[in-house]
């Protein structure tokens, strides 16, 4: 994992230290011209009102209905209680994007379950994309008969909205032996015939659901084929990349390439190489510490800035914002 | 009579005897043992122990299983000689071999 400093834009750093002090409150960030400004916060967790002609959307992940383990036993409930606070959201996000394991099984009713739960957010699209999860029997069939977005029967594609290409990929159906997961051929191919039609100066959101870089080979935390994918999105200005898989926090930032993993809204992992984990399983924690592992991301955009401005909030209040 | 007896209670206890089933526990992320031989005609059991799930793939594509939850058993007969390499397909790291001999 690397950060870019920017050590031009003292303001980041600026930013870094006012939320030390803001730690343990509820606190929305806003970056307006380059200065970041806290828009409000209370002890109960209400917001005020940002910008209203921001754009901003919600990024949920790796939700796994149909899980019932000790880890979660109630994902279902995780779930309602993430969509309250994304209804209660002072400005209300254009769409919320889900960025895989949508299902733990990959059964037909859990997809159908979480259709129906994802129709409980006021918004007008739930955008998602699958977790390998999803592609566990008869590879993504069942997946894409409850989420076939563009009714071409393939868990890629595209669309615009608020002055963002969004472009969601699938990157869960080419494990290979002892292997990373990749994107393929194929996909790359369209990824790049995509892109034709998109100006430079556009914000784009990409949606994977694997790391599109190597967090931690042991795992298969990695895509191998991320960096053609990421080739073509260099020449871009603003490039946001969203991913789930790890169930943690996690980012890279590359010039103007910004890759973000999120929290799940199910259960926590390990952090990579964690002491005493050996492998990637549902970590159980005991009880009341999981509400403040698991949660959302809110993101924001913010004209005349290449970043966009993200805030993860778990589902117990103590929001982590990073510039 | 008694020889007879004998001798097959012994070859029960073998891991490559003919009708005994073989287990293998998929536990923390790994198949226990990885590595196993067996007769031809022998039925690997696998159980999967982890509270995530995991599939048995063939590297030929000759068996698989779908995706297994936690308590889920898939069983394949080896019928013929030869080394059977397995991986779980959505965590790759995970990998098996079957040697089936004579």
């Amino acid at each position: 994992m690397s950060h870019d400093n920017h050590p031009e834009n003292p303001q980041r750093r600026q930013a870094l230290g006012c939320l030390a002090a803001w730690s343990g409150a509820a606190v929305v960030w806003t970056l307006a011209g380059g200065v970041p400004r806290a828009l409000g916060a209370t002890t109960a967790g209400g917001v005020a009102a940002a910008d209203k002609n921001a754009f901003t959307f919600v990024q949920i992940s790796d939700t796994h209905i149909g899980f019932n383990k000790p880890a979660n036993p109630d994902v279902v409930g995780s779930l309602r209680r993430a969509i309250a606070d994304i209804n209660a959201l002072p400005q209300a996000p254009a769409l919320v994007v889900h960025t895989g394991d949508v299902s733990h099984l990959s059964k037909p009713e859990q997809f159908w379950q979480a259709r129906e739960l994802f129709g409980e957010l006021h918004v007008s699209r739930v955008h998602t994309i699958p977790g390998e999860h999803d592609a566990l029997d008869n590879g993504l069939g069942g997946y894409l008969k409850a989420f076939d977005h563009d009714g071409k029967q393939r868990a890629w594609y595209s669309f615009d909205q608020g002055g963002v290409h969004f472009i969601g990929l699938s990157n869960v159906l080419d494990f290979r032996i002892g292997s990373m997961t990749s994107l393929g051929d194929e996909q790359i191919a369209w990824l790049k015939k995509d892109l034709r039609g998109v100006s430079h100066s556009t914000p784009i959101v990409v949606l994977a659901h694997v790391p599109m870089w190597m967090i931690y080979p042991q795992w298969s935390w990695g895509t191998a084929d991320a960096d053609q994918a990421l080739a073509l999105l260099r020449p871009y200005g603003s490039v946001t990349v969203l991913n789930g898989h790890i169930h943690q926090v996690m980012q890279k930032v590359e010039g103007h390439i910004a890759i973000h993993t999120a929290m799940s809204l199910a259960y926590p992992l390990p952090k990579p190489g964690q002491s005493g984990f050996g492998e990637p399983g549902p970590v159980t924690v005991p009880a009341g510490e999981l509400g403040k592992l698991i949660g959302t991301r809110q993101l924001t955009v913010v004209p005349g800035r290449n970043a966009l401005a993200l805030i993860d909030t778990p589902l117990e209040r103590a929001p982590v914002n990073h510039p | 009579m008694k020889f007879a007896v004998l001798l097959i209670g012994f070859t029960s206890l073998s891991s490559s005897a003919i009708g005994a089933d073989v287990h293998v526990e998929i536990s923390k992320f790994a198949f226990t043992p990885s590595e196993i031989t067996v007769k031809p005609g022998t039925t690997v059991v696998w159980t999967n122990d982890d509270q995530t799930p995991h599939t048995i793939s063939a590297r030929d594509g000759s068996f698989a299983s779908t995706g297994m939850d936690t308590g889920d058993t898939y069983q394949h007969t080896f019928t013929r000689e030869g080394d059977a390499s397995y991986f779980c397909t959505v965590h790759p790291f995970m990998t098996g071999i079957v040697h089936v001999r004579q």
